[in-house]
């Protein structure tokens, strides 16, 4: 039997430029990643790509940010060990260089090679825990700061501070968080993400199909040395399972729920209440599912008809769009994404509100509407006229399903809250905590 | 960056290394070691200024240290003689107070590729295993391995051997994980590592110890450990009972493996498991990590193997989303169309038909595919759908579903009647050979249930000059003889062109032979032609033998959490078979299932030779309708049977005959009654075929063999039967 263990881990770009190149055994050589570079860009669509076997060898890899995250085995191991370890080593350049593109890995590659160098002996995966590794690593990450217009508009009128210094500063996510020999006392925050992707289907009547809900909790911890233990407090009334009955009235129902192994949970059972002692760096506290019940209503419906001119060759699509969410919550970045008949030439649109935008996509033969906000319990409408030259009868299958992408910030639709975040005394040093809600549609259908 | 020119650069570095000034600032001189190691990292070789970065590792400052161990262990080997002098500074560090930098220094002397290098890190290695400072005894205990791959003919030094064996009750975590692998690979010609009871008992205490990594390695390992009695195996399970619900993906799959294999023969206990994991895996199949999704999907489809329905429930998870990927959203069809039942069936049905009008034309294709397999079990409510999609006159979703259509009339007879009604039209929308070929094979066979199947044959024979397929042109050929024995007014003209075209001025020899053929089968009269053509038109049993049999979880388990149902098992094969020898299924030591295969692989060559001159053709094809087509026109050569035992299980059968070139057409499931396999064979010279039918008696007191012969050569026959038996009997005495 052959021992398990990792031959290489390369990094490339998407053009295929060698960024980082790490071979473990000493029996392998360059041209390996070129064969991978060259296998990968020459699968075509209906090829698994997650392992290709090269001669004897099998690369496994990961794609983050347009990157390759390469692993190479003689064995044949454990697939769900080598892409979670890939994971993880993207997770932690993210930690330390702040952000993840080809630029931040080739300004940093002496600190990624120490990175390795910790993680894998030859080979073998030695540690991936943040707690181990700050000790060892020593290179000082070297950070890009891009441009952003953002950072003006934090500046108010006259020098007046403007509501957006208030919330948590939005570049918080894209700073290293664990190099902080220099600035040190600056960032003394701990976020809380409780972040939630959504999946419904919902059919032609309008009936629910599908909802399904994944959420995590999770920790980001840019405070070097916790002092305490910290206490998170989960709505009271979570039950776990469809069996649980707690508190009065509306519960909070998730149907599994599994912790990191550093999660101490001896409160859990009477209080809700988690207790981890956070290590610097990004924490994935709580995973949780819902399946097929949903407490509060979904956020969007949609009212669709579709006529068809009789006599010309045009369709005319009327879509209703309806938000459900409580008044004083709302979705960004909302996009409608409708399927039309091949042969569509032209669309003429008439939408509700001048700042969203219709555009037909000849490369998806479909319909983008792009809302960029929308508030809950609001109402859009979007008129669509589609010229198709040979319109058949038949063409109206190819409309549909719609699918919807959007985001709801301050919003859970499992209902589930943070109570309290805190730590036992009070401290002068005592680190700036934020708990922060956000809602995606993982993939958001409606048949037509 | 300078690909070219690369001297160059290595002169500018060497002269920025040696200037005192340089040297003199600690920021400045890290800098250009910095450059080099980018240089080392872009592929330039910046071998040549080794003896200068030497002199740089002489320097307090850790990060420098770093940079320039890494650059000695990638040139050390090309650099020995001034790698002996690195040797020394590494020695001296490795006796530092800072343990940071004896790990440091041990480990990468040990990363020295170069020759008599364990001279030189014995003693430090013996150290380091006794070294106070966890950091160290890991990176020692590791170095030791390196030591003894290395240096592949040293000796093993036993006292080494027991120092690693006591470390394995280490309080750090990491060093026990590191002791399992370094005896791994240290005593790999003895078979590795032993983990006898007390080790086991040990691992398992400490498996909560560690970290996920540890976990999954420490499982591994255990795979190996063969409890003595079933009050330890569930002792085990019970310890290890909570890693099935851990966070961790790889920790989950890596305990149900550890799990189904010790409770081989506990049926209801694996399936326990498997319902046990149901919650953890479905929820790596929504994985934000489309990677992990896709290996836990494939894995899902390992499962379905043996429990066809065990996701019946949750088939909603499966369905697509806008912005999956292909593989993902191919994989997630495959999974639906095995987890049908009559209660979610309309569900499925609209889900995939969503599908189908993709814009992606495989995507749609896949799909239509897909439901044609639904089709098999509930033939009316996919005709209708499959009939709609006709409509859209798209090329591709028309091609599609003639195709599947095709395959439905063979397998589902009742569904004839509705399809016939729906074929004309389609010929001006199919424009690919596979459509074609579909189509006019469908108008050849039910041409008399096909209002204008003259004329769109006619079509086609009329433009057989353009048509470049030549497969397309022997369908048609046939097509055109069948429907002439039933509308013969019709089609004499068409068929006589037709021919004459064929023979005359076709180049093609496989389509002018078809074409003699036939005609000379006219000359002999309509009555001989009515008696050849007379073949069935449907086999609905094949059908259940083209649907996976539902295995036994056994049969792969030992794959569980392996590359292979990534891969998917056929595609494995393929990948395997040129490095068969250099690679071995995970799996701590041929267990039962693999063993027969192995043994065989050695005996078969010698049971060749005894039989005489016969080499079977590798990788042999044959479609398993052409296998039926000549298993009804060839006469049985021989007969004989082979001996069996009782609890033998057949299944594995499969496997055994595969290593000498004996492939399996189709096999019934386990456990029916009577048991029939299919096989065939062809030699590799002559293309001589052997096709064989093994039907296991009732009271499996013995395996009948039929063994049919294209060619008729008493000799090569003799050998074939002689392997085959020869097989047989060894595979019963292996497993009995």
């Amino acid at each position: 039997m052959k021992v398990r263990m990792i031959s290489q881990i390369f990094i490339l770009s998407a053009k295929g430029d060698h960024l980082i190149y790490k071979d473990f055994r000493g029996d392998g050589s360059r041209d390996l990643v070129d064969a991978f570079y060259k296998k990968i860009t020459t699968l075509t669509a209906d090829q698994e790509p997650v392992a290709m076997m090269h001669e004897e060898l099998h690369f496994v890899h990961v794609r983050h940010s347009g990157l390759y995250f390469v692993a190479s085995t003689p064995v044949n191991d454990s697939p769900f060990t080598l892409i979670e370890f890939l994971n993880r080593f993207v997770a932690l350049i993210r930690d330390y260089c702040g952000s993840l593109s080809e630029k931040t890995i080739s300004l940093n590659f002496a600190l990624i090679y120490e990175l390795l160098d910790e993680m894998v002996d030859y080979g073998y995966i030695q540690t991936t825990s943040t707690d181990i590794l700050k000790n060892f690593i020593q290179t000082e990450a070297v950070i890009t700061k891009p441009f952003s217009l953002f950072d003006l508009s934090s500046v108010g009128l006259f020098g007046a501070e403007t509501q957006q210094s208030k919330v948590a500063p939005s570049t918080a996510a894209s700073r290293p968080v664990l190099s902080s020999r220099h600035e040190q006392g600056l960032k003394n925050e701990i976020f809380l993400d409780v972040i939630e992707r959504l999946m419904v289907v919902i059919g032609s009547n309008g009936s629910l199909l599908k909802a399904d809900i994944q959420g995590e909790l999770r920790l980001k911890n840019f405070f070097q040395n916790c002092p305490a233990e910290m206490r998170i407090g989960l709505t009271e009334e979570l039950c776990i399972g469809k069996s649980e009955l707690r508190g009065y009235g509306a519960a909070v129902r998730v149907d599994e729920c599994r912790f990191h192994e550093s999660v101490k949970l001896d409160e859990f059972e009477s209080h809700r209440i988690l207790k981890v002692n956070p290590s610097q760096g990004e924490l994935t506290l709580m995973q949780y599912q819902v399946s097929d019940d949903i407490p509060s209503t979904l956020p969007f419906h949609l009212f669709p008809t579709v006529e068809r001119d009789t006599g010309s060759n045009r369709l005319r699509i009327y879509l209703k769009l309806r938000c459900d969410l409580p008044p004083k919550n709302q979705a960004v970045n909302v996009q409608v994404h409708l399927p039309v008949p091949k042969g569509v030439i032209s669309l003429s649109q008439e939408l509700s509100s001048p700042d969203q935008m219709a555009e037909l996509q000849q490369s998806t033969r479909s319909v983008q509407w792009v809302i960029p906000r929308m508030a809950g319990g609001s109402q859009l409408s979007a008129f669509f006229k589609l010229e198709i030259p040979r319109l058949s009868s038949a063409a109206l299958l190819e409309i549909g399903p719609v699918s919807m992408a959007f985001e709801l910030p301050m919003h859970t639709c499992s209902g589930l809250q943070i109570r309290f975040l805190r730590f036992p005394t009070v401290q002068p040093s005592a680190p700036h905590r934020w708990v922060r809600y956000v809602t995606h549609s993982d993939s958001y259908t409606i048949r037509i | 960056m300078p690909y070219l020119g690369s001297e160059e650069t290595v002169k500018e570095l060497r002269r920025a290394l040696c200037n005192p000034h340089v040297q003199a600032d600690r920021l400045r001189y890290r800098n250009v070691i910095l450059r080099v190691i980018r240089c080392m990292t872009q592929g330039v070789d910046v071998s040549g200024v080794f003896a200068e970065m030497v002199k740089a590792s002489a320097t307090v400052d850790i990060v420098q240290k770093k940079l320039v161990y890494l650059y000695m262990c990638t040139y050390a080997a090309l650099k020995p003689d001034l790698a002996l002098l690195a040797i020394n500074t590494l020695c001296k560090d490795c006796s530092d107070p800072n343990p940071m930098v004896r790990g440091l220094a041990l480990r990468s002397m040990c990363n020295h590729r170069m020759p008599g290098l364990h001279e030189y890190i014995q003693q430090p290695i013996l150290n380091g295993l006794r070294d106070k400072a966890s950091y160290v005894r890991r990176v020692a205990v590791l170095g030791s391995a390196k030591m003894y791959t290395q240096q592949g003919d040293l000796e093993i030094d036993g006292t080494l051997v027991n120092e690693l064996y006591s470390l394995l009750r280490d309080p750090d975590p990491i060093v026990i994980v590191n002791c399992l692998r370094a005896l791994e690979e240290i005593l790999q010609r003895e078979g590795g590592v032993v983990i006898n009871k007390p080790i086991a008992h040990h691992l398992l205490n400490r498996m909560k110890d560690l970290d996920q990594w540890g976990q999954s390695e420490v499982l591994r390992f255990l795979l190996r450990y063969k409890p003595r009695t079933e009050e330890e195996i569930f002792d085990i399970l019970n310890l290890l009972d909570s890693f099935l619900t851990s966070s961790k993906p790889s920790v989950v799959l890596g305990t149900t493996k550890l799990f189904l294999i010790l409770a081989r023969g506990f049926p209801h206990v694996q399936a326990d498991v498997l319902s046990r994991v149901k919650g953890p895996l479905l929820a790596v199949c929504t994985s934000e990590s489309r990677e992990l999704c896709f290996t836990a999907l494939c894995h899902v489809r390992e499962i379905l193997r043996s429990l066809p329905g065990h996701f019946g429930a949750h088939y909603k998870k499966f369905f697509c989303s806008y912005s999956e990927p292909h593989y993902i959203k191919c994989q997630k069809m495959e999974i639906l169309c095995e987890l049908v039942n009559d209660d979610n069936v309309q569900h499925v049905l609209e889900e995939l038909r969503g599908y189908c009008t993709d814009v992606s034309t495989d995507l749609a294709q896949a799909a239509i595919f897909a439901i044609g397999r639904i089709a098999r079990t509930y033939g009316e409510k996919c005709v209708v759908i499959l009939t709609e999609l006709l409509a859209l006159k798209d090329e591709h979703i028309t091609s599609a579903v003639v195709q599947t259509f095709r395959d439905l009339v063979w397998l589902c007879p009742p569904c004839t009647e509705a399809i016939c009604q729906v074929l004309p039209g389609c010929e001006e929308n199919i424009h690919d050979s596979e459509g074609k070929q579909a189509l006019i094979w469908l108008l050849g066979v039910h041409g008399e249930k096909v209002a204008n199947a003259s004329y769109i044959l006619e079509d086609f024979a009329e433009n057989v000059k353009t048509e470049a397929s030549p497969m397309v042109k022997m369908e048609l050929i046939v097509a055109l003889v069948q429907l002439f024995v039933v509308r013969p007014a019709e089609c004499q003209d068409m068929l006589g062109r037709l021919l004459h075209y064929c023979i005359d001025e076709e180049t093609n020899m496989a389509v002018r032979d078809r074409g003699l053929f036939y005609y000379r089968l006219l000359l002999a009269g309509i009555e001989e032609v009515k008696r050849v053509l007379a073949v069935p038109k449907s086999d609905p049993s094949l059908g259940v033998l083209e649907d996976r049999a539902v295995q036994p979880i056994d049969a792969w388990a030992l794959d569980f959490n392996t590359l292979v149902p990534v891969y998917g098992k056929e595609q494995w094969a393929v990948l395997t078979t040129c490095w068969k020898s250099e690679l071995n299924v995970e799996g701590t030591e041929p267990s039962k299932a693999e063993q027969p295969v192995s043994e065989e692989k050695k005996a078969a060559p010698s049971s060749q030779s005894d039989a005489g001159p016969l080499t079977l053709k590798l990788d042999a094809q044959m479609e398993p309708e052409l296998f039926e087509s000549q298993w009804k026109m060839l006469i049985s050569a021989h007969v004989t049977s082979a001996g069996w035992q009782e609890d033998v299980h057949p299944d594995a059968l499969q496997m055994a005959l595969q290593d000498v070139s004996i492939y399996t057409i189709a096999m019934s499931k386990a456990g029916t009654e009577p048991w029939k396999a299919y096989l065939f064979a062809q030699e590799q010279e002559g293309q001589g075929l052997f096709l064989t039918e093994l039907l296991l008696e009732p009271d499996k007191s013995a395996m009948c063999i039929t063994v049919k012969q294209s060619n008729g050569q008493e000799e090569s026959l003799r050998s074939f039967v002689a392997l085959l038996k020869n097989v047989i009997e060894l595979f019963v005495d292996l497993k009995s």
